[in-house]
């Protein structure tokens, strides 16, 4: 039995009439096909397929044909009904696509804008180099110590054979803590630090040491009052001079690049002994500007070498004071300015520039130096 | 220690040709600080001239010029124009002609001036490069000091390189000519003429009487007489032309022989005038209230620690620092008494740092002087008085030695090679030690090796240098360990004490550039501390979050104090302060780092920067009430653990913080809308954000505290501990930094918080099973913290929440005033199964039924 048939009534399809079944169905795959978009093909879907389409209704009337009649009748419905539905199925994926295909068009945006939320920030560029020593020394196996800021007079000077009344300790230029006699400073290198790690350390010892220090320059664009420097220290068996040369040389090329090397200059330091200034070889020119004035080169003012610090054999009376058994071990150390580093290494040409808390310099170096 | 090459030259037999340049280069080679080299940029023609006649010719501009012609040892005179007018006819003078280039590039042609051709010009001091005369005109020579047409740059040594060397503290001895020439002999192995070689002609007898009374401090005391100079005579041109080199004023004969035996021996010489010297010589400590008129005309009050010079009228002189005035020579001068003696350094540093009186007498014996020189030195000056101001040397001397004669010390054959280890033999590590002035002899029987040889007896007696593996090859033999010597060292290197000493002397002669290049293995480390990993990993953070860091000077005062706000008993006002501080406005070590990081945010702001995020990490310095000076133990050996600790317990408590600053807006007006200004609550999220960076939770309240707005401050703490603040700044504040209005800042302690962090994570499962979700509105009383509601509604809800999250704030009429609505989303997951609808709810009522109970909260509802 069918139900009543109010709002749709252009056709009465027979199911047992093929030849209708056959036009209902072509009909469902004009539809389908001159739909123009989704909304459309919904429309058409409603009418083909529908619980009032001429073949939904006709599979209806299935059941009251004659048992005989069913099984062709079902057959031609079921295959009439696939066909619509592939046809409509066919037809929304490719409407769909053509939808989505426009709307993604119409969202198209300047993806060179800026936005709102903050850019990266910056890395002071001294706090980057004495993370990449210190990365560099690392990787050799040494530690990474630290000291304090305010030092004891005893560990910033007479440790490290600084005797009372020398020139030496004249010319380090420092600020005393109050009261006068307090027996303290503020240090005046990273020194210090090595004698702390005698005292506290048992060796063999391999140490880098960076670290904030202070002697009482006026600022300029070449000095400041207040300067980072990084010095390493290593007590050990058997440790000479070409122990020292061959770490030098390999922070020269881990710093400033292959092929490079340094160069030792006899100096005087109180607390080494052989005592010497190094120079590294000029990264820039390799040397090739040192008589030769038509390329002349700016880093190393045509010297082929470039003074990076100080270094040496560490004095067999420091290593006394600071508990070290001298008939067994020996060791050397080596310092350098960081902001020097920095002003020949990155081209800062002016001392100022890396003191003054100016965010503009920090940020043109970003996390890279 | 300025050296001009000429004088260099007259001891070392320097290659012809080598220029001030070379000579540097081969001196930086060997250790000495060479800072520049002065090269005269003087070439000739120029020669010495004589006046034939003059016109004087007054000009329209009011200056009268003279026309002149002057013998120059050819044909024809050389017609020139002068401005100056102190020469007559007949005066030597010097000509510089057309080609020659003066000092400073100043080239030389024949030029039309004031109407005549001038064919070059009569030089004067300054042109020369010779400094000012004091002559206010051209150089007119003595008569007979040459001839016209003489080349005058040979006659006045006019070109002559001149080397500055900055000595260092163990060189003494490079503080004279002597000393350089003997670095530069040794540089060039060349032959060396010793500049004290010279003949004694004193009596050691019958000198001016002299007594010491505290010989530790003064081991030498010599003088010499002479009698009838001519103190009016002047000095030699050449040797007024040497002082100037080396950076000393011409005074007077007298002080200039000195002066130049000083500079050529590096003994420090002192010269009274017989005539005002009363009774005998004594050197002695000063007494109480003493003083002394010194040469500079200051009046110095002396300590009882001053080594003195004294004669029946007191004290004449500060021993080895500066003279007195009473008994200085002067034009009536005729008898000289010269002083040469050898002072201890320590005595002298003191007394010159005492007095903050550096002299160049000072500076030579504080690097402690050859106690050799005395009667050398005393006869140079005696001689050069004899020549050059006519005075008779009598052969009446005082010699007071009681200086010890230097010791040996005893050092392994192949302790230079052991120290560098390089393949140094012995034999060359010989001829080195000769080179420096030592003698070497057989140590006494039984002697061993002296201390503080480094390494030396635990590596096998058979040592190989490092990295020498083939000593076949490399040329080198192994070393034989037990070969000793007694080496003594030279006078003038009293510097050389330990074994140490003489391996640098073999090293710096060997060459540091032969020395090996070899990698020591060290053990293997561990790595970064955890603290300095979570350092960095906060930066990182705060990078990551759109923050530079920045670095500013820790040096504050009371101003930035004020600034800040802080009350008169504010804890952060008591400081460790500067004895010398670089400005006397900021004596102190910052106790906060806003006080300097704030000065650096108003520099950037006044400098164009007004949307501000920066950070800085650095130490504060926090007094001990109970601060003791730190101890200064011996260095003879290590001190006990408990001088140590005492070391550390001196000094103040150094914590590392971090400081933020922001300020205009976080994000300006653009293309999205409005710009986002910087609030308290960004500082608060990013002092969030560094707690998180190291893996703490913290505990949050508001508080009160300077520099902060009083209602816009949070306090940080972890397990009890305040840890820091963040919030935005009082008003005052910004504006007595000069920065926006709602600037904001942290600071919290970097140390505390990377201590508190976790010593591992270990990892928790969590459950697959679904989420429920709920939300909660709770009407509360304004002043009742979020973060207080929060705990009460996750202590209520049990163990079934998973995460509870404010999402909604609000104030207005609908709830009433004095009250506040907070939102939040809870969501609650069980680890082992769904839960059920029954389950979420008691949970969720659990939650309120806490916060109704301790906040009295109502629950909103719609």
């Amino acid at each position: 039995m069918s139900g009543p048939n109010t709002e749709y009534d252009p056709v009465e399809v027979t199911p047992l009439h093929a030849v209708e079944v056959e036009r209902s169905r072509d009909e469902a795959l004009d539809a389908f096909t001159k739909a123009a978009d989704l909304a459309a093909l919904q429309e058409a879907k409603v009418a083909h397929l529908g619980e009032k389409s001429p073949i939904a209704l006709a599979n209806r009337e299935i059941g009251a044909l004659p048992p005989q009649a069913r099984k062709e009748a079902g057959q031609r419905i079921g295959s009439a009904r696939k066909a619509i539905n592939e046809a409509f199925a066919g037809r929304l994926t490719v409407l769909e696509a053509e939808h989505e295909e426009r709307m993604l068009a119409t969202e198209r945006v300047d993806v060179t804008l800026p936005w709102h939320t903050p850019q990266l920030g910056a890395r002071h560029p001294l706090s980057l180099i004495s993370e990449q020593v210190a990365d560099v020394f690392t990787a050799l196996g040494w530690d990474v110590a630290e000291g304090p800021e305010i030092e004891a007079e005893w560990l910033n000077f007479d440790a490290l054979n600084f005797q009372p009344d020398h020139p030496a300790r004249q010319m380090q230029d420092t600020f005393f803590v109050e009261p006068a006699g307090s027996g303290k400073v503020l240090r005046t290198h990273t020194s210090p630090v090595q004698a702390r790690s005698m005292l506290t350390r048992k060796p063999p010892i391999y140490v880098i040491c960076p670290g904030r220090v202070f002697r009482t320059d006026e600022l300029d664009a070449t000095h400041t009052p207040v300067f980072y420097q990084v010095e390493g220290l290593v007590v050990d068996e058997g440790i000479t001079l070409a122990h020292l040369k061959g770490t030098l040389d390999h922070f020269v090329v881990s710093m400033f690049g292959e092929g490079l090397e340094a160069r030792l200059r006899p100096n005087f330091f109180p607390f080494t002994e052989p005592s010497a200034e190094v120079d590294l070889k000029c990264f820039v020119c390799r040397g090739e500007s040192v008589g030769n004035p038509d390329r002349p080169c700016r880093t190393c003012g045509s010297e082929g070498w470039i003074e990076w610090g100080g270094c040496g054999v560490v004095n067999p009376r420091v290593l006394r004071a600071c508990g070290i058994d001298t008939d067994r071990y020996s060791g050397f150390a080596f310092g350098m300015g960081l902001e020097r580093t920095l002003m020949f290494r990155n081209g800062v040409e002016d001392m100022r520039d890396m003191v003054e808390g100016d965010v503009r310099f920090s940020r043109q170096f970003g996390m890279e130096i | 220690m300025r050296v001009p090459l000429s004088w260099l030259r007259e001891y070392v037999e320097l290659p012809a040709g080598v220029t001030g340049r070379d000579v540097a280069a081969k001196l930086i080679r060997a250790g000495l600080e060479v800072e520049t080299v002065e090269e005269s940029g003087l070439t000739g023609p120029l020669v010495v001239g004589k006046v034939l006649t003059y016109e004087n010719e007054p000009q329209k501009n009011g200056k009268t010029i003279r026309w002149c012609s002057l013998d120059i040892g050819k044909e024809e005179p050389q017609w020139v124009v002068c401005g100056a007018h102190n020469f007559e006819v007949g005066d030597l003078v010097v000509v510089v002609l057309p080609g020659a280039v003066l000092p400073g590039g100043f080239a030389i042609s024949a030029r039309k001036t004031y109407g005549h051709v001038s064919n070059g010009m009569i030089c004067s001091s300054v042109e020369l490069g010779l400094g000012d005369d004091g002559s206010d005109g051209i150089v007119v020579l003595e008569a007979g000091e040459g001839t016209p047409g003489d080349d005058a740059i040979e006659l006045l040594s006019l070109s002559d390189d001149v080397l500055d060397i900055a000595v260092t503290p163990d060189r003494g001895y490079c503080l004279s000519i002597r000393g350089v020439a003997r670095e530069a002999a040794t540089a060039y192995g060349v032959a060396l003429k010793d500049a004290a070689d010279l003949p004694l002609t004193g009596s050691a007898a019958d000198g001016y009487p002299v007594r010491v009374d505290d010989a530790a401090a003064c081991s030498v005391f010599v003088t010499r007489t002479v009698t009838g100079i001519d103190a009016k005579a002047l000095s030699p041109r050449w040797m007024q032309k040497r002082l100037q080199a080396a950076g000393m004023r011409p005074i007077s004969i007298g002080v200039d022989i000195t002066n130049y035996v000083m500079l050529e021996l590096g003994q420090p010489i002192h010269g009274y005038d017989k005539a005002r010297l009363s009774g005998d010589i004594v050197v002695r400590r000063a007494e109480a209230g003493e003083k002394l008129v010194t040469l500079d005309d200051q009046t110095r009050e002396l300590d009882a620690e001053d080594l003195l010079i004294t004669d029946d009228s007191g004290p004449i002189g500060i021993a080895g620092v500066m003279g007195g005035a009473s008994t200085e020579i002067s034009e009536t001068t005729t008898d000289v008494v010269i002083e040469a003696a050898h002072f201890d350094p320590i005595v002298i540093a003191r007394a010159s740092r005492r007095h903050k009186l550096s002299s160049e007498a000072s500076r030579r014996f504080e690097r402690e002087v050859d106690p050799q020189l005395p009667r050398y030195a005393a006869q140079r000056v005696a001689d050069l008085l004899a020549e050059h101001a006519g005075g008779t040397v009598l052969p009446d001397e005082t010699v007071i030695d009681t200086h010890p004669a230097p010791a040996p010390v005893v050092i392994r054959g192949d302790h230079a090679a052991r120290v560098s280890g390089a393949p140094i033999a012995v034999e060359d590590a010989i001829a080195h030690l000769e080179a420096v002035g030592c003698t070497l002899g057989a140590p006494a029987t039984g002697a061993t090796a002296a201390p503080l040889a480094v390494g030396v007896h635990s590596s096998s007696l058979n040592f190989l240098p490092a990295g020498i593996t083939d000593p076949e090859n490399a040329g080198c033999e192994r070393f034989e360990g037990d070969d000793l010597w007694a080496v003594t060292p030279p006078s003038w290197r009293p510097d050389l004490r330990d074994p140490n000493d003489f391996a640098e002397e073999v090293i710096r002669l060997f060459g540091f550039d032969n020395v090996p290049s070899v990698l020591p293995k060290a053990p293997g480390g561990q790595g970064l501390t955890v603290s300095q990993q979570r350092r960095r990993r906060v930066a990182t953070a705060l990078v990551g979050a759109g923050l530079s860091e920045v670095v500013s000077y820790p040096f504050t005062g009371a101003a930035d104090f004020d600034a800040l706000g802080l009350p008169a008993d504010d804890v952060r006002r008591t400081t460790v302060k500067l004895v010398n501080p670089l400005s006397d406005e900021e004596p102190s070590m910052q106790t906060t780092l806003l006080a300097t990081l704030l000065r650096t945010a108003e520099r950037n702001v006044g400098r164009g920067a007004t949307d501000l995020a920066i950070f800085q990490t650095g130490l504060v310095f926090l007094p001990k009430a109970d601060a003791t000076p730190a101890p200064l133990p011996a260095v003879e050996s290590r001190p006990s653990d408990a001088e140590v600790q005492s070391l550390y317990d001196a000094l103040p408590a150094q914590p590392l913080h971090v400081g933020v600053v922001l300020t205009g807006a976080l994000a300006p007006a653009g293309w999205w809308g409005k710009s986002r200004p910087v609030s308290w609550a960004d500082a608060v999220q990013i002092a969030r954000l560094i707690t998180a960076a190291v893996g703490v939770e913290p505990t949050v309240r508001n508080t009160e505290l300077a520099p902060w707005h009083p209602g816009r401050c949070a306090e940080f703490s972890v397990d009890g501990k305040v840890v820091g603040h963040a919030g935005e700044l009082h008003p005052k504040v910004c504006q007595a930094f000069g920065l926006p209005t709602r600037s904001s800042a942290v600071e919290l302690d970097l140390d505390a918080l990377i201590a508190a962090g976790p010593e591992s994570i270990t990892a928790a499962p969590f459950s697959s099973y679904p989420v429920a979700k709920e939300d909660v509105a709770l009407i509360v009383a304004e002043d009742v913290a979020a973060a207080a509601v929060e705990a009460a509604l996750v202590e209520g809800a049990g163990e079934l929440l998973e995460s509870v999250r404010l999402f909604d704030l609000y104030t207005g009429e609908q709830i009433g005033a004095g009250k506040k609505s907070l939102a939040f989303a809870l969501r609650f997951r069980a680890a082992d199964r769904t839960l059920k609808e029954n389950e979420v709810s008691e949970a969720r009522q659990a939650a309120v039924q806490v916060a109704v109970e301790r906040f009295g909260a109502v629950q909103r509802v719609g």
